[in-house]
Formats: C-alpha cells, structure tokens, sequence
C-alpha cells in the first residue's frame, strides 16, 4: 500500500459560505487503492470537502489535486476519475429504476454489455431487480437509498465517493453493499473516499480515518492507530477523547438513524 | 448518445406528465375562444379581416414561448430534487449537457406547438398552404430553442422557485403580449413599435404567420436572421452560465 502513488492530495483547503467556515483548512493525502474513512458528526464540513473534491463546489482557498489534476481548472480530466453516492438525493423520479441506471452509463459511456449486464447485477444486490420498471416516484426512502448506491457502482472509476451511502439502510443491504465496495477495491484497484457517521463501518472498512469536525481534521490514522493514540478500546471513545462530545447526539430524531442506533447500542 | 438519452429523458418526462400537457392547453383554449371570437367581429368591421386566421399563429407562438421557457427552467426542479447534481459530475462536457436537455426541451415545445396547432384548427383556423407545413415546423424549432436555451440561462442563476414568478410575470408575460401575436403591428404608437422590435418572438410570430398564412410584416430574412442570431446568443449564454453552477 505504501508505494502507491497519492491520488488524493489535498492543502489547507477552506470553504466558506460568508461569514461560516465550513472546511477549516484541511489537509490530507490518500493513496491509490486505499479506502479512506472521514469520520464525524453532522455539520462537521464532510459533504462540503467532497463537493469540492468533485467539481461540484468551488473551494475559498487552498489546493486539490485529483490523481494529479485540480478540480477548478481542469474538470472535465477530474471528473473522469471519479464516481460518487450523493448524500443528499440525486435521481430523477420521473424514470423508472431501469432508466436512472441505464441514463446513468450511458453518461459514462459504459458499453451497452456490461452496462446491462451490471445494472442487472447491481439491481439483485439491492434487492430492486422486481422493481426496475417502477417509476421512481413511487419508491420509499430506502429503496430510492439502494437505487442511489446502484447507480454510484455502475461505472468503476479511479476514485469512489461514498457520501453516508448507508444512512437509514438495513443490516443487511449494508452487509451486501460493503462486501461489495471491497472487492471491488481489492479486485479494480479502486480507491474509496467515504464518510459515515457509524462507528462500525468506518472501524471494519476504512484503512484509515480522518476524525473531523467543526470543519477541522482533529485526528488521523488507522483504527488501530486512533485507539492507541487515546489509550480507548474502541473508535466511539476514541472519537470521544478527540473531539470532547460524542458522535450521534443530534441524530436520535429521524426514525432510521434512531433503530440503526438502537442496534449498535445493543451489539 | 449522451445528448440523445438527454433529449429523450426531457421528452419521457413531458409524455408522463398528462396532466401538465392537458393543463397547458386551457391557456391557448381561452385566448381562442374569448379572443378569437370575441374580438372577431370588431376586428372584421375595422377591415382587418378573419381575426381567427389572424390570431392562430400567434397563440401557437404563445404555447411554444410558455412551454420552451419552462422546459429550459426545469433546472431548478432538477436542482431541487438533487437531478441537476448526477448529470453536473459527469464526464461529459456541460455544454453537451446543456444541448441535449435544451434540444429535449425545443422538442417538447414544438409537440405543444403542433398539439395547439391542431387546436386551432378544429376550432376554425384554415392553413393557407399546406405545403408550408414543414417550414413553419421549422419556425417552431427555431422559437423553441431560442426559449429554451433563455430559460437555461435565466435557470442556471435561480436556486430555488422564488424568482420564477418574477420572471414569469415581468419576462416572459411582455414578451407575448408585445409581439404582435395578438395584434397587426402595422400603425402602432412609436413606443409599441420599438418595443416588439427588441422582442424576438416578434419575429417568430411574424415567420409563422408568413408559413402558415403567407402575410407577414418583417420580411422573412429579418424574421430568420434575428430568430438564428438570438438563438446562438442565449445557446452560448445558457451554456456559459449552466457550466458555472455550484451546488
Ligand atoms: N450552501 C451552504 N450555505 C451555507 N452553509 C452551508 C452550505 N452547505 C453547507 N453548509 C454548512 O456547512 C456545514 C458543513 O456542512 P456539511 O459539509 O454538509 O457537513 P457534513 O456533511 O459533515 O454533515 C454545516 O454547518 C452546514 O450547515
Ligand atoms: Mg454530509
């Protein structure tokens, strides 16, 4: 892993929307094939550095280089590199399932075969194959989650975003999604970029994790690493000790993230 | 291919959406009926001949200038429910992105042309020429993707539904009700006449009307080298300001 080339590299990157600084002046450096963790609370700038890591959001100051090219100058090169798993919504309800995802490759231009044959493939993992033909619109909360992830998989980029892809998913699907992120990361050499705010997945999936917030990178290192720094056992005091408060305390009101909550509580 | 899937999105959208198309026709509706009929006589005392034959092309003007500026507008729906983010990282260039929905756009406008076209006809409109047809299809093309291409452009810099009303009422509003596509414009005030001189749809009526009726007030070269110059002027705009938007 250590003679990887960097493929994200990131300076003193700041964003601020007038007065409030979002992003704090980050830095940081990730490698081909590494997944890599951004770990914090919500508010604490993730979204915001990912926007403009991908062309999205144009930083206030501060210098982004992605697989060697800078997202302000040379987009269209950037965007060729990447994929992303938007947080926030990103399809459109007036297609079905079918048509997202063959919308989606075709803008990738990822040859009809393997496009269907993948979007196949992807639609069985998320359990929505029986409901391709749907239109979007008349899908729940969840399932429009999984179709978003689907869609994200299609094309297999350098760099994989990952924005929260699992909020409010069950188990299960979680199970299934990061197996399958994994082995395409072993198998493709795909590097991962993804933010969570769940403990667990940050712990069994990333190589290494940047603690964030209030817009600053607080902590870095692996999970093993982080532990040891703050002499804790697991990653949920370890964040504690870092950032004096815990992770999910604004989180307990939306239904999903409360029963995923519930569940870790219990394990 | 990625214009086309592009296009063909904005035209599976308009087909789904039977209310939106059905709605859209209540406006020309009423401008026919009341108008058409209502002024008809008046019109035709003061020598000005059928008003029906006279007014058809300008309310087909009108169903393409409301239907292409909300086609081109559609970008803040987009931008609402999170669309606009998918295709604005994509490895395609923003200009072709913007192509391929402002021509899906132009399409859809020319259907809602046609759709009211028919319109009007059953209502007691007579084509001059038939043969002209494919030519005023090709007017249609043109005043709709110059308003389309407008409604882009004025989209890319909205970020959310608060300005469309404005636009609406103070844009596209004067730009219908000045072009002479409910009246001659021979011996208006000065004012008038300026004024439906700096309106591009003027122009598109005007070519319409040449098609389909064979009278017209600009000549046709007027009518197409304005429609072509502005057209490429908001395509480029539209495309400038589409490939600067931040989300
Ligand atoms: N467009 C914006 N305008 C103003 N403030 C914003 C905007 N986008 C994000 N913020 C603020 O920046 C902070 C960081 O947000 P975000 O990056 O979404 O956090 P995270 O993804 O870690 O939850 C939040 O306080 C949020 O309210
Ligand atoms: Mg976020």
């Amino acid at each position: 892993m250590t003679d990887q080339p960097v493929i994200i590299d990131v300076k003193n990157l700041v964003k601020k929307f007038g007065d409030f600084v979002a992003v704090d002046g980050i830095s940081f450096e990730v490698k081909a094939g590494e997944i890599f963790a951004f770990l914090g609370p919500n508010g604490a700038g993730k979204t915001t550095t990912i926007k403009m890591l991908t062309t999205l959001l144009k930083p206030t100051s501060g210098d982004i280089r992605l697989n060697g090219h800078d997202p302000m100058h040379d987009q269209a090169a950037v965007r060729r590199t990447f994929g992303i798993v938007f947080q926030d919504p990103s399809l459109d309800d007036e297609l079905t399932a079918w048509e997202n995802l063959e919308l989606h490759g075709v803008l990738y231009s990822v040859e009809k075969k393997l496009r269907r044959a993948r979007m196949e493939e992807l639609l069985k993992i998320v359990e929505l194959y029986d409901r391709k033909d749907d239109l979007v619109k008349k899908f729940s909360g969840g399932m429009r989650r999984r179709l978003e992830i689907a869609r994200g998989l299609l094309h297999h980029p350098k760099i994989l975003f990952l924005d929260e892809p699992t909020l409010g998913l069950d188990p299960q699907t979680r199970n299934h999604l990061w197996s399958y992120v994994k082995n395409l990361n072993e198998k493709e050499n795909i590097t991962v970029f993804l933010t969570t705010h769940y403990m667990e997945e940050a712990d069994r999936m990333a190589s290494r994790i940047a603690v964030i917030d209030h817009g600053k990178i607080v902590a870095s290192g692996s999970s093993a690493e982080l532990k040891q720094k703050t002499n804790t056992d697991n990653l949920e005091d370890a964040f504690l000790a870092f950032t004096g408060h815990a992770i999910r305390e604004e989180e307990m009101t939306k239904g999903d993230n409360f029963r995923a909550h519930m569940r870790i509580m219990r394990k | 291919m990625t214009i086309y899937i592009l296009w063909l999105r904005q035209l599976k959208r308009y087909a789904r959406s039977r209310t939106r198309i059905i709605g859209s026709l209540g406006q020309p509706l009423l401008f026919l009926v009341a108008l058409g009929f209502g002024f008809g006589p008046v019109y035709a005392q003061a020598g000005g001949g059928n008003y029906m034959q006279f007014l058809a092309p300008g309310v087909i003007a009108m169903s393409i200038l409301f239907t292409a500026v909300f086609s081109g507008m559609e970008i803040i729906w987009d931008r609402q429910f999170g669309f606009l983010k998918e295709t604005l990282v994509a490895p395609v260039s923003r200009f072709t992105i913007m192509l391929g929905r402002t021509l899906g756009g132009a399409t859809v406008a020319v259907i809602q042309g046609l759709i009211v076209l028919t319109l009007t006809i059953l209502i007691g409109f007579r084509p001059e020429n038939w043969a002209m047809l494919p030519v005023a299809i090709l007017v249609m093309f043109l005043i709709s993707l110059l308003f389309t291409a407008m409604g882009t452009a004025i989209a890319s810099k909205l970020e959310d539904f608060q300005g469309f009303q404005l636009i609406m009422n103070f844009l596209v509003m004067p730009l219908f009700f000045l072009s002479g596509a409910l009246f001659p414009l021979d011996n208006v005030p000065m004012a008038l006449t300026i004024i439906s001189r700096l309106d591009p749809l003027s122009y598109g009526v005007d070519a319409l009307r040449a098609m389909l009726l064979g009278t017209h007030h600009f000549s046709l070269m007027t009518d197409f080298a304005v429609l072509g110059v502005v057209t490429a002027f908001f395509l480029a705009l539209g495309s400038y300001l589409f490939s600067k938007i931040q989300v």
